[in-house]
Formats: C-alpha cells, sequence, structure tokens
C-alpha cells in the first residue's frame, strides 16, 4: 500500500509539470494550450531521437529538449498565439487544438502508433532501499526532479523580481503597465517556459512510459481535469492538485480498479458541484 | 427598416431552403452514397453543436460524448431488442439527452475556456467508460453488427438507406432553426449577448443555458445514432475527444452562429477526410489541425459568415439579413471577429 501510494506520487510528479506550466501559461496569457500534451510527447520523441539518432545521453538531453522547445514555444508565441490574444481566447484555445493535431500527426507519420524503447539511465537503473520497501532508482529522481522544479518555480515567483513582475501582470496586467512595467516583454518568454516544463516532463517519461505520438492527447485532458480541480489560474492549486490526484488514483487503483481512468472525473464533478472554482481557484477566475 | 431589405429577405430565404433541400436530395446522385449519409449526419451535429456555440455563447468541447454516447445506445437497441432503426436512434437520442443533463448541469454554470475544458474532459470520462465496459460495449472492437432494421425491408443498399435516414436528419435540422426561431432562441441569444442583462430581466440564465445543452445534445445524438446505423457499428472513435473537435472545426469554418454553415463545413470536412484516406493518406490530422489553424488565424468568420458579410456589404445595409443572427454586422461585436 505504502508502494502504491509512492507509485501515485511519482504519477502526480507528471501531473504536477504538466499543470505546473498550464498554470503559469494561463496566468500570464490567459490561454489554456491544448497543445501541452502534444509538447509532452515532443519531450519525450525528442529524447528518444537525440538517443537513437545521434547518442546524445539522457542527461544531456534533459538539458536540450526543454531548452530547445522552450525556443519552439516563444517563437509560436511571437508569430501566432500574439495575433489572437485580444480576441476571444477560446480562438487561442482552438488555435493550439489544430496545433496539437498537427504535431501529433506529423510524428506519426514518421514513427508510426507502436511505442518507441528507451532504456533507463545507467546510474539509475538499480533500485534504493527506502526503509520499508525498495523503489526503482529512476521513479524517485523523477519524484525529486518534479519536487524541485515545482519548488524552484515558487521560489521564483514569489522571491525574485521578475517572479513579482509576473504575479503582478498575471493579476493586474493594466495596472502593472501603468507602473512603467513592460508586460509584453514577458509573455513570450513565460510562454516558452510553459512549454519548457512540458518538454521536461516529457523527457522524464521517455525510460518509463512507453514512447509513441499518442501518449500525449489522452494525457493532457487528465491534466485539465485536474487543473479545474485546483483551480484555474491557481498555480498553488495545480501542483497540489497534481500531487495529490496522482496519490489518489492510485490508492483508488488499488481498492476499485474499474475506477481507476474515470476516478479523476468523478473528483472534478464533486468539486465542481462543492466549489466551481476549484479547490484553491478564486471566484471571480471564472468568467 | 427600409423596404428593399424586406423584399429580400422574403426573396432569399426559400431559394436558399429550396437550394439546400436540392442539394440533400441530390446528394447521392452526385457523390459516394455512404459518404452522402455521413455528410448528412456530422451536418446535423454541426447544427446541433452551434445551437450552444453561435446561439448561447458555450463552446463544447465533449460533445463526442453525445454524439457517441448515442451511437453506442442506438447500436445496443438494435442489436438486442431488434426494433425499428428509427425507434434505436430516437432512443439514442434521448440517451444522450439524458447524459447531458448531469454533464450540463455541472457545466453550464462556468464560462468560456472553463466551460470548453470541463466538458472536454466530461466527454473523456464517458470515452474512458466506454473502453472500460467491455462486456457491454465491445471495448477496443466496438460496436459490431449493428443491424438497418426497418419492418424487413432491404436497406442494405446505401442509396436508398441514404433517403430512409434523410428524413431523421430534415427533422433535426427543423427541430434546431425552429429552437433558434422561437421566443426559447431569442433568449438564448439575449444571454449570449449579455448573461447579465437577461439575468436582470428575470430569466433564469443557467436554467436557459442547460435546457439548449440538452437539446444540442439531443440533436447531437440524432445524428450520431443514424450514424451508427449507418455505418453498422459503433466504434471508440465516436467517443474520442477528436471528433468533438472536428465538430467544432466544421462549425468554426463554416461559421458560427449561421445553423447552415455547419452543414458546409461538415460536407467539406468529411468529403476531405474521404478523399485523404482513399488515397492512403492516414494522417488526418495534419491537414484537419492545419485547416483549424488557418481558420481560427484568418478566416473567423467562416464561409457562410463571409458569405454573408459580403451579401450584405453589396446590398448597402448592415441589417439585410436579420434573422441570421450571429453574423453579419451587429455581431462582429466589442471583440474582433465573431464572439464566441
Amino acid at each position: 500500500m505504502l508502494e502504491q501510494a509512492f507509485n501515485g506520487l511519482v504519477g502526480g510528479a507528471f501531473f504536477a509539470l504538466l499543470a505546473l506550466g498550464l498554470a503559469v501559461i494561463f496566468g500570464m496569457l490567459g490561454v489554456v494550450n491544448f497543445a501541452h500534451g502534444a509538447f509532452y510527447m515532443l519531450g519525450a520523441f525528442g529524447t528518444y531521437i537525440l538517443l537513437d539518432s545521434y547518442g546524445v545521453s539522457f542527461w544531456l538531453a534533459l538539458v536540450l529538449v526543454p531548452l530547445a522547445l522552450g525556443l519552439f514555444g516563444t517563437v509560436l508565441e511571437v508569430l501566432f498565439i500574439r495575433r489572437l490574444a485580444p480576441l476571444d481566447p477560446l480562438y487561442n484555445f482552438l488555435f493550439t487544438f489544430g496545433l496539437a493535431l498537427i504535431l501529433q500527426d506529423l510524428v506519426k507519420r514518421q514513427y508510426g502508433v507502436q511505442s518507441q524503447p528507451y532504456p533507463r539511465p545507467d546510474e539509475l537503473s538499480g533500485s534504493i532501499d527506502l526503509g520499508l520497501f525498495t523503489y526503482p532508482a529512476y521513479q524517485v529522481f523523477v519524484l525529486g526532479v518534479s519536487v524541485a522544479v515545482c519548488v524552484l518555480v515558487w521560489v521564483v515567483l514569489t522571491r525574485t523580481r521578475i517572479g513579482m513582475i509576473v504575479r503582478a501582470a498575471t493579476e493586474r496586467p493594466e495596472l502593472t503597465r501603468a507602473l512603467g512595467i513592460d508586460v509584453g516583454r514577458w509573455v513570450a518568454p513565460v510562454f516558452g517556459f510553459g512549454i519548457a516544463l512540458a518538454g521536461l516532463a516529457g523527457v522524464l517519461a521517455a525510460p518509463m512510459r512507453a514512447v509513441n505520438p499518442l501518449m500525449g492527447g489522452d494525457l493532457i485532458i487528465t491534466v485539465f481535469a485536474v487543473v479545474v480541480i485546483g483551480g484555474l489560474g491557481s498555480i498553488f492549486g495545480s501542483v497540489a492538485a497534481g500531487f495529490g490526484i496522482g496519490l489518489v488514483s492510485a490508492l483508488g487503483n488499488l481498492y476499485v480498479p474499474a475506477l481507476s481512468q474515470t476516478l479523476v472525473f468523478i473528483l472534478m464533478a464533486v468539486v465542481l458541484l462543492w466549489r466551481p472554482a476549484g479547490l484553491f481557484g478564486r471566484e471571480d477566475a471564472l468568467v | 427598416m427600409t423596404r428593399t431589405p424586406l423584399v429580400g429577405r422574403l426573396g432569399t430565404r426559400p431559394v436558399l431552403l429550396a437550394a439546400g433541400l436540392v442539394i440533400a436530395l441530390a446528394l447521392p446522385w452526385l457523390i459516394y452514397p455512404p459518404v452522402a449519409m455521413d455528410i448528412a449526419c456530422w451536418a446535423l451535429f454541426a447544427a446541433a453543436l452551434d445551437l450552444l456555440l453561435g446561439f448561447t455563447g458555450l463552446l463544447s468541447f465533449g460533445h463526442a460524448a453525445f454524439w457517441g454516447g448515442s451511437a453506442y445506445v442506438t447500436g445496443l437497441i438494435s442489436l438486442h431488442l431488434g426494433m425499428p432503426f428509427p425507434v434505436a436512434v430516437l432512443g439514442g437520442a434521448a440517451g444522450a439527452a439524458l447524459l447531458a443533463l448531469p454533464v450540463g448541469y455541472l457545466s453550464v454554470r462556468l464560462r468560456g475556456i472553463y466551460f470548453a475544458m470541463v466538458t472536454l474532459a466530461f466527454a473523456q470520462m464517458i470515452y474512458f467508460i466506454v473502453n472500460q465496459w467491455r462486456d457491454v460495449t465491445g471495448g477496443e472492437n466496438g460496436l459490431q453488427g449493428v443491424p438497418r432494421e426497418l419492418f424487413g425491408l432491404d436497406l442494405s443498399d446505401p442509396f436508398i438507406f441514404y433517403y430512409v435516414g434523410l428524413p431523421l436528419v430534415l427533422a433535426g435540422f427543423f427541430g434546431a432553426w425552429r429552437i433558434v426561431h422561437s421566443p426559447f432562441g431569442r433568449v438564448l441569444i439575449s444571454i449570449r449577448d449579455n448573461p447579465a442583462r437577461a439575468q436582470a430581466l428575470g430569466y433564469p440564465v443557467e436554467r436557459y443555458k442547460l435546457l439548449a445543452f440538452v437539446l444540442s445534445a439531443a440533436l447531437s445524438g440524432l445524428a450520431g445514432g443514424l450514424f451508427a446505423i449507418s455505418h453498422g457499428f459503433a466504434s471508440l472513435q465516436d467517443v474520442y475527444w477528436t471528433t468533438s473537435g472536428q465538430v467544432v472545426m466544421m462549425v468554426v469554418l463554416g461559421g458560427i452562429g449561421t445553423l447552415w454553415g455547419g452543414a458546409i463545413g461538415a460536407g467539406l470536412v468529411v468529403s476531405l477526410n474521404d478523399y485523404l484516406s482513399t488515397a492512403g493518406f492516414q494522417e488526418v490530422g495534419i491537414v484537419t489541425g492545419s485547416i483549424f489553424v488557418f481558420v481560427v488565424l484568418v478566416f473567423r468568420r467562416g464561409i457562410w459568415g463571409t458569405a454573408q458579410q459580403l451579401l450584405t456589404r453589396r446590398s448597402g445595409n448592415p441589417r439585410a439579413e436579420p434573422s441570421s443572427p450571429g453574423t453579419g454586422e451587429d455581431a462582429a461585436p466589442k471583440r474582433e471577429g465573431v464572439s464566441l
């Protein structure tokens, strides 16, 4: 049971990284990025391609892939997302939906739907004795990285000048602008950063999950449910809900296996009934 | 109102209606009849979604749940009860409406992007349930061998089946048209344009939205059930999120808030998909995704909306088509582009 709880936390680590990226982007741009799952998939595929074609190690990929995807995201924001920003936010949702279809099927065309194998890095191939049970070292690493990144983002947002600007721009964009801060300058990098987080989750997923073009599509919808539970726009809520949902689904899976995939959505329904803005969301964010 | 647009109105509407009917009747002569049936089903599905998107201002990204849910219910009724197919399809539509009740109840309190995400999530839940409930739904194999039963008539010829199934589609379209042009539809439009004012005028906004949601789901179910009968099976694809996205694309491509635009979008997208799959191109998402991106970036009024705008401009009167809300000058409002 403890082991199952740990599995849940590792699953939650992916939810949290993806939800964090979504929340950061939504906070700054008001855009719900449907292509987030596609970028997660690209992260995993990038890692696979780097090793398969160029012999680039997992550790280098862990740095290179998020950087490359972050750059891609930044360019994407400047070229397209920005153009749609003055319109109803649903247009950007539709745009990223189309983008997700394109990216997914481009990869599918090249590599087919079967899963590509990716070995665990040698340094993490063993197990770690956690006292009560032994656990694969790689999974412990994933959990550690995810927690570290979430904490780091939290520290940057609350303790640095950049974080202050981002938070201010999220809460009161006009007022922030009136105070002489160039909000527009930060939009593209923040979007890129959110994409980089999705890419990072993808790299981490490569050695432990099936690398295939469809890996992101279903996952992202589950992450949407996680974000709704945590409260759209609440960065803390998204991360907390990410780990929490991971834990709850794993334990639910232990007791009621039939519900393993649907439990998240049942929880979402309950939360919507009780607090429509999500556990950590503000009511006025609903509009 | 001047005299010219009134004459124009009396003139164009029956002409357009007649043209639509002629196209609907002639379709299986022009293209492969099963594809014609697909277009008819998707056209009704698109109109059902537009009822919600264009006339109530709610973008549902989970309508696959109602289209596909009805496909399964219709299939089960046909398989196990041997009912005539129109009864099975109506049963499927009723099932979709029933399903829409709790989903809508939880979703209509949310707006805009939130509503889209939550409907998408609920539809994914339906997908997982259908996928897991193998004993009933056949899991990944879907429901196979759904019969086309109608008093023992031989409906195996898709050309004949088209004309037998078409009345259901036309009835659905008539229903959607009636809803839009009823006092109830006017209230929906007012909710779309200004929910706060509608509320202040004493309309229970959420209850209206819920009813619109359920009606839209029922019409989607009508289309999805007929689709299942036409193909002889219901598959997981019917409840998958790409289906929800595809119907949204048809409506946006055809023109949001035009009701008939979605039919044009459906015709184009279904024909294109058919062409691609016959050509052996499997990654349809590359093409449909590109159309999506193109339409959203530079063609937001859609085909019908653009045509209407051109007509309006020519007649020099911004209110020449007052019977079609959601487009034209008076609905290209506060923000640039069509308001969602």
